[in-house]
């Protein structure tokens, strides 16, 4: 997306699944999948296409940005006036998938993330989880 | 987002703020002068940050004779720790709501 990420604070869940990519693909891709797991939808695997996530709470906004069957899933996800983008990765182990989802992109201030920036949030966490060990 | 996450949002990411802070974190407490000494900006703009990072109840500061001294507040953060397990939280669920579909989606394809 060209934008420097270093004053981005993302999120990273990661999980071992047994089932091949090509079947979690689809629970990714697939509407009424998606609808099982995540939430109400109008998604289409294009890229560029513009659909809506509905939950009783509200909506999310997205576009899609990255379609890389079986592979690569990116999508942004705007609610409650924050910018990020849903990045999912499909890795094939011996044993099925490892499934890595990341959400980033929570900048509270647009500008700063076109500052020089030492060092960005997943480090400035990283270094503040030493600092909380340490205290303990 | 409420407000005071979005205070403490906002105070952090400036990347100088946040190396200010990180050093009180690493070294405890520091004067103005300390401070100036390697953040590679001039004393008014270090005042100026810290006088933002003490709104946002990150810093605390406290005079002795002629000099104050500043050192953080780490119990500040417990928003932004809160909010990102909330996240992750959020995205653990729906992982594990994932995991059934896909187990279901084996067993209608054994009907």
């Amino acid at each position: 997306m060209g934008k420097p990420v270093t004053e981005t604070l993302s999120v990273v869940v990661e999980r071992e699944i047994p089932h091949p990519p090509e079947k979690i693909w689809r629970a990714l891709t697939q509407p009424h999948l998606i609808e099982e797991w995540l939430m109400k939808n109008d998604f289409q695997p294009v890229v560029g296409h513009r659909f809506d996530l509905r939950a009783d709470w509200g909506a999310v906004g997205c576009q899609v940005l990255a379609v890389e069957p079986n592979k690569v899933l990116s999508y942004t996800w705007a609610a409650y006036g924050l910018e990020s983008v849903v990045t999912w990765t499909l890795t094939p182990t011996s044993t099925g998938t490892h499934l890595r989802m990341e959400q980033s992109g929570f900048r509270p201030d647009q500008q700063q993330a076109y500052q020089g920036a030492k060092g960005g949030w997943p480090r400035f966490l990283a270094a503040l989880e030493q600092v909380l060990a340490r205290i303990d | 987002m409420p407000d005071a996450h979005h205070l403490l949002f906002r105070t952090l990411a400036d990347p100088t703020r946040r190396a200010i802070f990180e050093r009180l974190c690493r070294e405890g407490e520091l004067t103005v002068g300390a401070l100036t000494a390697r953040a590679g900006v001039s004393q008014p703009a270090v005042s100026k940050h810290l006088g933002v990072l003490r709104q946002a109840g990150l810093v605390r500061d406290r005079h002795e004779g002629r000099q104050t001294h500043y050192s953080a507040q780490l119990g500040a953060l417990a928003p932004l720790i809160d909010w990102t397990s909330h996240i992750v939280g959020f995205w653990q669920s729906r992982f594990d709501h994932l995991e059934d579909l896909l187990k279901r989606i084996d067993q209608w394809a054994n009907l």
